[in-house]
């Protein structure tokens, strides 16, 4: 019997964006804020889990044709390489700094290097629980 | 006279969720207990956006986010579960 979603389909296609928005804002107010780049990746995980609940596996692995796994030995590497990084600037492993830059739309804005980190932190996050949630979700 | 408005619903919101977990350990059927569990986030959501006025900060705004963003997907998560008996598919059947 074809089962009718279509009040889930068309409902889905909307919330997805508001959780990736959500996202987004965790992911950039983690420096004074709560949030950051481990709490913007498992909502980013979350709104993955929720297209892969509307729709099927093969619908959402051909939409977005990457494999997670690989998205999490990525976000490792950023987060390791960011580490690394500061050893040839003269410094102790994993230490940071900022500084203040003037953009053109944003004006003075501060930038720091943990964004990279966290950015690092993020991809491993959502790689690792999708991956995880995939492996114990799906149907034999 | 807000604040004692406040704190009354807080207990009765207390109550409430007293009441849908007495509903998820005695509940007849699979379906009465993801509608309680349902129930505990709209409380949970409300309970904390009643905090906030009360406590006169903005700080757990993003915690009602999050918390309402999880209710739903573990609603859509039961429900699928009890209609097809898994939770992700494999092939959708067209």
């Amino acid at each position: 019997m074809k089962i009718n979603d279509v009040i889930l389909h068309a409902v889905t296609k909307i919330v997805v964006f508001i959780i990736f928005t959500m996202a987004v804002y965790l992911f950039l107010s983690g420096h004074h804020n709560p949030g950051g780049g481990f709490v913007g990746g498992l909502v980013l995980a979350s709104a993955f889990v929720l297209l892969f609940l509307a729709f099927d596996m093969e619908t959402v692995r051909h939409a977005i044709p990457f494999d997670f796994k690989y998205v999490a030995a990525l976000g490792a590497f950023i987060a390791v390489a960011s580490g690394v990084g500061s050893v040839f600037f003269d410094a102790p492993i994993l230490s940071m700094t900022h500084g203040y830059f003037v953009l053109p739309i944003f004006g003075e804005t501060e930038l720091a290097t943990v964004t990279l980190f966290e950015l690092g932190v993020a991809l491993a996050v959502v790689g690792v629980v999708v991956t995880i949630i995939l492996s114990i979700g799906e149907d034999i | 006279m807000i604040e004692l408005m406040l704190s009354a619903a807080l207990v009765m919101f207390g109550l409430a969720g007293a009441i849908a977990l007495i509903r998820i350990i005695i509940g007849p059927s699979l379906p009465d207990r993801i509608i309680a569990l349902d129930m505990i986030g709209v409380i949970l959501v409300s309970v904390v956006a009643v905090i906030s006025v009360i406590l006169n900060t903005r700080a757990f705004l993003e915690v009602i986010l999050i918390l309402a963003i999880l209710a739903f997907i573990s609603t859509i998560a039961f429900s699928r579960y009890i209609e097809r008996g898994a939770i992700i598919e494999r092939k959708r059947d067209r």
